[in-house]
């Protein structure tokens, strides 16, 4: 069969799976949909926190990121799994005991002021927005590449299928339709990879084939390594950036995957504290399954890439390259015209141009696999995306009817706060979606920055309200606010005011925008500190509050008290 | 009840000597051997790997993971101990 058929057969089969799940699952009270009833097992949550977390980003881009940062990129793949250490230990055994439903729910109430918890709604929803728009981008892509539909429609189509199930099931659908998704996500990342780590090394683990020797005997890295620095590029298992930057990039993101909300809230569903512990290392072995595969996938894509073309003649080129040259990923173009490829790191002689995002979109087909693999990778490519969008709109659903509505408006009866939270994940579906067909121009950076504003404001303000009962609400107010406006301020500085400025000898401290987070949080645990020192100490039941969180016995399942 | 209160400053005190030692290897796995000590580690070999290399890319994950069910057990065993674990 051809390749379009099997994708559409492959995807068909996979949507079809996802609006089965949530008619089944679909919930019936606020505490279902915000929570998903609180009794889902560890095993699923751990999962379906993997397919949350998991954006189209790690799935597409991430390992041609690396192919071609080599040993820089790193950092996202230490950062993007370093911070569930932080989750398990610091943050979701005592948010689960807790025992509400969201993060401005903790910080209203931990911080005993309103104000606060609307300073945190506002965090929540400025981070799950831009992050949301970048995932919708991701659907339509995928959509356009795969089944030649415009970017629009398949903006649209995914629309639909998100607005199903996150608006029909809510936390509940959600969770099981992850479930699923990561089960089609991790098997189509997983099967490509490993066949070409079979062809390549002889070894059908990619995490050991990356380390393994190409059919020659030289080492696979040392290989690229040498190729690399021929063609004039820097070698791959060496770094560019400075060992300051690396750090605080790394530490950003870290900290920042801990203080998503739509992570954290996944460890609420929970039925136990021990439960929420449990669930984030099987989220973390879910997760790493994937993260481990993604630096072997980028070493092989970018070691066949140069071996197929380097020097070659442009009309014996490999199938493939001619595939992918219609959808302009990759580009031919024979400057100097002695009808070979020369492919080097000086931009005047480079006749090669190679986007990212080929390494894994590609795979399949550079290693020869049948055409139902290629289908597969789309429907992988495809759960990444819905899982983590449906995540988000949740996040956003709840802060509007439950962290604003129902704050200020106590009265409103549950059939009626359950009914804003589906108007409002509707509305959040339309305005991504409209961000997804007219994406501005920032939006895949600011992406990024998603972490760093969850670095600075977030996480200092949770670490401090559970291990500490001094802190207060001046101090939490004030922490959070200088945090956000000091990252906003000097990405907004570096990316769009000056540009032209944005190079390391004008960067503070040799710190990038990327890694300022960082920055942010000490910045936000010093002002969270010292203003609570010189303001009164919070009142008595908060502090009994605190002490009974540190104790895991007496946790009921998560609700509305 | 200050029996009851001594007993939990030092069910906390085990909970924060727990986390700083666990925080302690998982700073060392990524900060230490996957970015600071990177070059140092790297005329170590580890198979094909470079050894730094290894860390940053491979070694750092799987600690991580390793570190969190450590973290389970030795946490389900202090509550039990303690006297403060779900039914």
């Amino acid at each position: 069969m051809e390749i379009l058929t099997w994708t559409y057969i492959l995807v068909g089969l996979s949507f079809a799976l996802y609006i089965g799940i949530a008619i089944w699952t679909r919930a019936g009270s606020t505490q279902e949909f915000y929570i998903a009833g609180g009794g889902v097992s560890p095993l699923a949550n751990g999962m379906a926190t993997a397919a949350d977390w998991m954006s189209a980003a790690s799935f597409i881009s991430m390992a041609g990121i690396i192919s071609f940062a080599g040993y820089d990129g790193s950092v996202y793949l230490m950062g993007w799994t370093g911070g569930y250490v932080l989750l398990a230990l610091l943050l979701a055994p005592y948010l689960r005991k807790f025992g509400k439903f969201t993060v401005p729910d903790f910080v209203g109430d931990r911080y005993y002021s309103n104000t606060a918890k609307v300073v945190a709604v506002i965090c929540a929803l400025f981070i799950s927005f831009t992050y949301v728009a970048g995932q919708m981008r991701g659907v339509g892509i995928v959509f356009s590449r795969y089944l030649e539909v415009p970017i629009e429609w398949g903006v649209v189509i995914g629309m639909c299928i998100v607005f199903f199930y996150a608006v029909l099931g809510g936390m509940k659908g959600i969770t099981y339709t992850q479930v699923a998704q990561y089960c089609v996500l991790i098997f189509a990342y997983m099967v490509p990879a490993i066949f070409v780590s079979i062809q390549l090394t002889g070894n059908p683990i990619p995490q050991l084939g990356l380390g393994g020797s190409i059919a020659d005997g030289t080492p696979l890295l040392d290989k690229l390594d040498g190729v690399l620095t021929e063609l004039g590029f820097a070698a791959y298992t060496s770094g560019r950036k400075s060992i300051t930057d690396m750090f605080m990039i790394t530490l950003a993101l870290m900290v920042g995957t801990a203080g998503l909300p739509h992570v954290i809230v996944r460890f609420f569903t929970v039925p136990r504290v021990k439960d929420a512990r449990l669930s984030a290392g099987y989220a973390l072995v879910f997760i790493a399954i994937l993260y481990t595969t993604a630096p072997a996938i980028a070493a092989f894509g970018i070691f066949n890439t140069i071996d197929t073309t380097s020097e070659k003649n442009i009309s014996e080129l490999p199938q493939w390259i001619s595939t992918w040259e219609k959808t302009d990923l990759i580009k031919v173009n024979d400057k100097n015209g002695d009808g070979k490829v020369q492919y080097v790191a000086d931009p005047a002689v480079n006749e090669l141009t190679i986007d990212r995002d080929i390494m894994v979109l590609a795979s399949p087909e550079i290693a020869e696999l049948p055409n139902w693999v290629v289908g597969l990778v789309a429907a992988g490519a495809m759960a990444a995306a819905l899982s983590t969008a449906a995540g988000l709109l949740l996040v956003i659903s709840t802060s509007i009817s439950r962290d604003l509505f129902k704050t200020f408006r106590p009265e409103i009866s549950e059939k009626k706060e359950l009914r804003i939270a589906r108007l409002a994940a509707a509305g959040a579906i339309v305005l991504a979606g409209y961000f997804g067909v007219n994406p501005p121009g920032f939006v895949a950076e600011v992406v990024a920055f998603a972490f760093g504003l969850a670095a600075a404001s977030f996480f200092p303000v949770i670490i401090m309200g559970i291990f500490s009962t001094r802190i207060n609400k001046e101090g939490a107010i004030s922490g959070m606010i200088t945090g956000l406006l000091f990252t906003i301020g000097y990405i907004v500085y570096f990316k769009f005011i000056s540009p032209e400025t944005n190079t390391s000898e004008f960067w503070w401290f040799g710190v990038s925008p990327e890694g300022i987070g960082s920055i942010g949080m000490i910045l936000n645990f010093i002002v969270c500190v010292t203003v609570s020192k010189f303001t009164p100490a919070p009142p008595q039941a908060v502090q009994d509050m605190v002490q009974e969180i540190r104790i895991p016995r007496g946790a009921g399942t998560a609700q509305d008290h | 009840m200050p029996a009851q209160n001594e007993k939990m400053k030092a069910y906390w005190r085990k909970n924060l000597q727990t986390l700083f030692i666990l925080l302690f290897v998982w700073f060392v796995v990524s900060f230490g051997c996957g970015i600071l000590f990177v070059n140092e580690l790297n005329e170590i070999r580890l198979g094909g790997y470079k050894l730094g290399f290894w860390f940053a890319q491979q070694g750092s994950i799987f600690a991580f993971v390793i570190l969190i069910f450590i973290y389970v057990v030795r946490m389900n065993r202090l509550d039990r101990e303690f006297d403060v674990d779900e039914e």
